[in-house]
């Protein structure tokens, strides 16, 4: 099964994520929103960085997981590549994330995601998994 | 939804559920049946639910969908009942345009264009999360927040009499940096003096048709004269104060009594501990986008004046105005008859305060305040003038650009096996730009023809069209 589609939205890019299980949508929306950015076979694995954080609800932790990931790209300069989910539930996560550092001369970023938005943000149970939509600032 | 035609140029949507206003769309009946493809015309109606809002929710010409809020989204709220709204501004804050004179004729740059755009491009940070020369430590940081373009001139960067040229003299009141994130300063700290990415542009252009010369001439502007425009805004810093507004706000609103329909709408009361703080946070981003258009318009300057070995007097550039259009400000509005002080919330739309209004320079007092409109990197963009009419019936507000027509998706794929740099070369416009897809997503069939935007705008009286630009040459990011 194809775990991500782009969904067509005016100004900017939204997708929704599948995953058969919560802790692997959460990793498909890491690799979805990275994958807007840069081809991952660009980026090797070499820093890691631990990550735990509280959400009032799912839709709200699939946010911040985001927001996190992309603070790492845009403040820390890392172009991340393995997202792990440790432990999740609804209103917390516990998680790992690899990359390396964004270099000019190897790297060619395909677009700046400015940041994850609650425009019309889900995250539900399908039939047998999961899936989110987020729609991306770009 | 079911729009009322009021007459050629404007639409209502009546009040239904909870709107306490109606709902106003500016637009011909051909641009309508575009609009009412996406969802903004329902965004217009979400607007109208919000407390305090005063008269009506608005929409100008160039509306399409945004997050909460459409983009072209005009809404004033009372400043003692209503609410502030992060959505209402935009991630961007204060995004908005910048127009700079020069003495230049286009046989003054003939042959040279692509050298002074090679120039530009290899002078002025572009691109995805650029960085700039400038390092700015957290003390120096808070003064950007605080001083706005005032604080770039002190440094350097241009002169007294751009400040004038400058809405808002280029600092907003109200900025507290201790209301702003750390992260924020962090994502801001080596951003100022950076074009950006997406639409954000510097255009060298030409004035190419005058329609009011009067007023084009008090803005310094004649036909077949050399321009330059800059589109930019408050980079990373203020994405990251939108952010994190909305965050904290999104959980703020769940504790009010107010029922939103979209959470991007999430707000917090103007008196409100922390419809303050966002104020004063927004204000702090919006005096850092000043300050970077300051440094853009001044590296700018040095760049033509090195490729074209003119001193800044032989170059005469002037700015003409700098205007912001994602912003919330405190203004004073005659509503009914009665003076009120509202936050006017202005969306992807810009200022257009009319001749004799304190707030116009004094160079343009006697004309009106400058509205300056960014078309497609292909097509023209125009330079308008604000309007009593404005006034009276958008809270002195205009569109601010062409629109979106494709999504970025669909223009990506429209122009797949196309070079479009050379399709703008074919037409004469040197074009350069970093990201991979931006150009593909940036390409002029991506947008609305910004002349029927503006033709609405000048129709319905809330601006007058003064004169046309056509582009030369652009770097994007």
């Amino acid at each position: 099964m194809k775990k991500y589609k782009i969904i067509d939205h005016t100004s900017d890019l939204g997708f929704e994520f599948y995953g058969d299980h919560l802790k692997e949508l959460f990793v498909v929306a890491g690799e979805g929103l990275f994958s807007a950015i840069i081809d991952c076979e660009e980026v090797l694995c070499v820093e890691h960085f631990e990550i735990e954080l509280e959400g009032a609800d799912l839709e709200d932790l699939m946010v911040n997981w985001l927001r996190e990931l992309l603070y790492l790209h845009q403040v820390k300069r890392m172009l991340l590549k393995r997202f792990e989910i440790l432990e999740i539930d609804e209103a917390k996560l516990k998680g790992r994330v690899s990359g390396e550092k964004y270099e000019e001369r190897r790297h060619n970023i395909m677009r700046e995601v400015k940041a994850v938005t609650y425009h019309d943000l889900k995250v539900k149970e399908t039939n047998g998994g999961w899936m989110t939509k987020v729609i991306f600032d770009v | 939804m079911d729009l009322e035609k009021i007459d050629q140029y404007r639409w209502r949507i009546p009040m239904s559920g909870k709107m306490k206003v109606p709902g106003i769309i500016y637009g011909s009946e051909k641009m309508l049946s575009e609009v009412r493809k996406d969802n903004s015309i329902q965004q217009v109606a979400n607007v109208a639910v919000l407390p305090g809002i005063v008269k009506y929710s608005l929409a100008m010409p160039d509306v399409h969908l945004g997050y909460g809020f459409p983009i072209g989204g005009v809404a004033a709220f009372d400043w003692n009942e209503g609410v502030i709204s992060p959505g209402g501004v935009g991630y961007d804050i204060n995004c908005g345009c910048r127009l700079i004179t020069t003495s230049l004729e286009l046989s003054d740059i003939k042959g040279r264009m692509k050298g002074l755009v090679d120039a530009l491009f290899n002078t002025i940070p572009t691109g995805v999360g650029s960085s700039g020369n400038i390092r700015l430590n957290r003390s120096q940081e808070r003064k950007v927040c605080v001083e706005g373009a005032k604080w770039a001139v002190k440094n350097g960067y241009g002169i007294p009499e751009d400040i004038e040229h400058t809405e808002e003299g280029g600092a907003l009141p109200g900025a507290n940096p201790d209301r702003v994130s750390d992260r924020a300063f962090e994502r801001g700290k080596d951003q100022l003096g950076t074009l950006g990415s997406g639409n954000h542009f510097l255009e060298v252009g030409l004035v190419e048709k005058v329609f009011e010369p009067k007023t084009a001439s008090a803005f310094g502007l004649h036909e077949g004269q050399v321009t330059v425009l800059i589109h930019s805004g408050s980079r990373g810093f203020g994405y990251q104060i939108c952010d994190d507004s909305l965050h904290r706000l999104t959980q703020h609103v769940r504790t009010l009594d107010i029922e939103l329909p979209d959470r991007q709408l999430s707000c917090a009361y103007l008196n409100s501990p922390q419809g303050r703080d966002y104020f004063s946070a927004m204000a702090c981003a919006a005096n850092y986008a000043w300050a970077n258009r300051q440094i853009l318009m001044h590296l700018t300057r040095e760049t033509f004046q090195r490729y074209l070995q003119m001193s800044p007097k032989e170059l005469n550039m002037r700015l003409v105005y700098d205007v912001a259009h994602n912003i919330a400000k405190k203004e004073e509005h005659i509503v009914d008859g009665e003076k009120r002080t509202l936050c006017v919330h202005r969306k992807g739309a810009t200022r257009a305060f009319p001749a004799g209004h304190p707030d116009v320079p004094i160079a343009y007092r006697d004309v009106g305040q400058p509205v300056l409109i960014p078309g497609d990197m292909g097509r023209s963009s125009y330079v308008m003038v604000g309007t009593e009419k404005a006034m009276e019936d958008t809270f002195g507000s205009c569109c601010h650009g062409a629109g979106r027509l494709l999504s970025r998706h669909a223009a990506v794929k429209k122009a797949r096996g196309r070079a479009i740099y050379r399709e703008m070369e074919d037409k004469g416009i040197f074009v350069r730009a970093h990201g991979r897809s931006t150009l593909a997503e940036e390409m002029p069939e991506a947008y609305k023809d910004i002349s029927d935007v503006v033709d609405v705008a000048h129709n319905a009286g809330i601006a007058k069209k003064v004169v046309k630009l056509r582009p030369l040459g652009v770097i994007k990011g």
